[in-house]
């Protein structure tokens, strides 16, 4: 499989090489006195380059951001989708309501362990499998890292619904594990202090992958004279590990962190498709709790608050891990 | 790259602290105990990893009393397409992949325009507010997607675009992500050919077309893998922008089929059915393709 894929990249590369030989030979012939001007034609053509991509930036994101954050101060609801200017300023209502609606608070709680549990497992597993396939070993490296991340490229909500399958306490994988040694499944989905855990260790299942890739790409950055120095200088394996490997990776470190979090912070087709949030609100996050008042009781000025509100937390703590894990450098 | 430094054994085998004196032999003699180990472990998180799948696959072909055997039955005894078939007839999957298809292809193609050409404008033109708008791009790429979709579902309500095409495409149209990596790519592009070019009198748009374009065909392969899968597997906007199921993609479609309360047991055959010919393309243009996926998620997290 490798080779194909390999030619098929050289190939794309070869396509590409003669392309560029060719175009500059072909172009017009002018004076060779334009050369001067040049600054007016970049800023006309700079600003031409931009506009596709803002007019739709514009119009598909930043009014919409803008929206939402007015909308969060109105009574917004069904009656305005079509009549949007005939809602009512509320002031802060729809935020204060929030702190004090138990369903609200829950659905917060539920994301933070989501979060707290879910991510420092997602990049252990990551940076372990990235340095196994990274060092220990030589033949079927791409054969492992493909079945490592294959799950990341699936579509979610066909994966939910096979875990939710995998997972039934009479006729899943996971019961006939449980078979076979004798014992009887739990109904994890069924479960309210089973079923997050459950839908954490999907989306485990899910993500290491993407985390590994990264890891794999900041190994292979290091210098290996950096190691052969060290190693030269007498340093151990777990000295060079903690000496050199962690340090030099803690950019990636970063940066699989702060997107993994950002990602778990979002989740929504888990609970959507495996609970719809159950059982008694166990599983239900913030961001299925703001799709059902918004769209199912079509309580949209609620639903804002709620969407603000969860967007404020991931910038908080996004810039608490870029700081957090900054200052651990010096 | 080699075998020898070796983090990953220390994980496998911590009792080991080799000094100074050892550290010649260590190379040597339990280097091989130390991959056999790695491999082990490498294999069994393998296989924790495809079990979802396999079982899914097996599951697609059993008969429904197998699916509902308990404890479960792990390979089907007689082979069925039964569950394809039932499937089939209760949900119109050719008319959902035509739609995922439509939608996928449009995002794909228009992302790839547009996107190059911010990407053209913010790595190689000179201009002024080049950084602001690089500013803009990269906090686009921070703002999660939930913070749009109420106003986005009334924009699209007013502009009658519900059920529609143009519903599902737009908003996905021009992603930040796409600009990002086409401006990484396109930096590495020499200034002096493009400079050589405009003395011959070529202008940006040619330029842009003729020259860059063409350079970039590993970025742009990159690009189209992700942004038509990132359509493919999307749920959330497709799932608020479509009420006629004959305008569903494949997943929404899947997930209303999977979370109708109104259906009695024994789906579960079915389910695994369509969530296996929703994942099997996938998968297989993955494996095709995996060095550019691995490659992409690689160039983005770098910088």
């Amino acid at each position: 499989m490798s080779t194909t894929t390999g030619k098929a990249a050289e190939s794309a590369k070869v396509q590409a090489g003669p392309g560029t030989a060719k175009s500059p030979a072909a172009g017009p012939k002018g004076s060779r006195m334009r050369g001067k001007p040049r600054l007016g034609v970049q800023n006309m053509a700079g600003w031409l380059f931009s506009t596709p991509f803002l007019v739709l930036f514009l119009v598909f994101m930043a009014v919409p951001i803008i929206a939402t954050l007015v909308m969060s101060f109105t009574d917004f609801g069904l009656r305005n989708v079509t009549h949007p200017l005939d809602a009512n300023f509320i002031g802060f209502e729809n935020y204060t309501k929030l702190f004090s609606d138990e369903k609200f608070l829950k659905s917060l709680f539920n994301t933070a362990y989501f979060v707290v549990i879910g991510v420092p497992l997602t990049i252990f597993l990551g940076l372990l499998v990235a340095v196994l396939l990274n060092n220990g070993i030589d033949r079927a490296r791409t054969f492992f890292r493909v079945g490592f991340y294959a799950p990341v490229v699936t579509t979610i909500v066909a994966v939910a619904v096979v875990w939710r399958f995998v997972l039934d306490p009479s006729d899943g994988l996971v019961a006939g594990l449980f078979s076979e040694v004798g014992l009887t499944a739990p109904d994890f989905l069924g479960s309210e202090t089973l079923a997050m855990p459950s839908m954490i260790a999907m989306a485990v299942w899910r993500n290491v992958g993407t985390v590994m890739v990264l890891f794999i790409a900041g190994l292979q950055a290091i210098p290996t004279e950096v190691r052969e120095a060290a190693r030269l200088d007498g340093a151990g394996v777990w000295q060079e590990f903690k000496g050199i490997t962690v340090p030099l990776l803690r950019p990636t470190m970063l940066y699989a962190t702060v997107i993994t979090t950002i990602g778990y912070l979002n989740v929504f087709e888990e609970p959507f498709v495996m609970t719809q949030g159950g059982p008694s609100d166990s599983t239900l996050t913030v961001s299925l709790n703001m799709y059902r008042e918004g769209f199912n009781f079509f309580h949209m000025g609620y639903a804002s608050a709620m969407a603000y509100v969860l967007f404020v937390v991931i910038m908080g703590i996004t810039v608490l891990q870029l700081r957090l894990l900054k200052d651990n450098t010096k | 790259m080699s075998a020898t430094n070796a983090p990953g054994a220390v994980s496998t085998a911590p009792s080991k602290k080799p000094g100074n004196a050892e550290r010649k032999d260590r190379a040597r003699q339990p280097r091989s105990l130390k991959r056999i180990a790695v491999y082990v472990l490498l294999s069994l998180g393998l296989l924790i990893m495809s079990a979802p799948f396999l079982w899914m696959a097996l599951s697609a072909f059993k008969t429904s009393s197998e699916l509902t055997a308990s404890p479960p039955v792990w390979i089907p005894t007689e082979w069925t397409l039964e569950n394809f078939r039932d499937l089939l007839d209760k949900l119109d999957l050719p008319l959902y992949f035509m739609n995922s298809v439509i939608v996928a292809v449009l995002v794909t193609v228009s992302n790839l325009v547009f996107c190059s050409m911010l990407g053209y404008a913010l790595a190689k033109l000179r201009f002024a507010g080049r950084n602001k708008i690089f500013g803009l791009v990269l906090g686009a790429l921070m703002v999660p997607g939930n913070l749009m979709l109420l106003p986005l579902f009334v924009l699209m309500s007013k502009l009658q675009l519900i059920d529609s095409y143009a519903g599902l495409v737009l908003p996905f149209a021009a992603g930040a992500f796409g600009v990002f990596l086409m401006r990484q790519f396109m930096q590495s592009i020499p200034d002096e050919l493009l400079e050589a070019a405009r003395m011959d009198g070529a202008g940006e748009w040619y330029i842009f077309w003729r020259i860059v374009m063409p350079l970039v065909k590993p970025a742009l392969a990159t690009l189209s893998i992700f942004t038509f899968l990132g359509s493919w597997n999307n749920f959330v906007w497709p799932l608020i922008a479509t009420n006629d199921p004959d305008k569903y993609t494949l997943p929404v479609a899947l997930a209303t089929f999977a979370t109708d309360p109104n259906k009695a047991g024994g789906s579960n055959g079915m389910l695994m059915a369509g969530s296996f010919l929703i994942v099997l393309p996938v998968l297989v243009v993955f494996i095709a393709l995996q060095r550019h996926f691995t490659q992409g998620i690689a160039t983005a997290g770098m910088k």
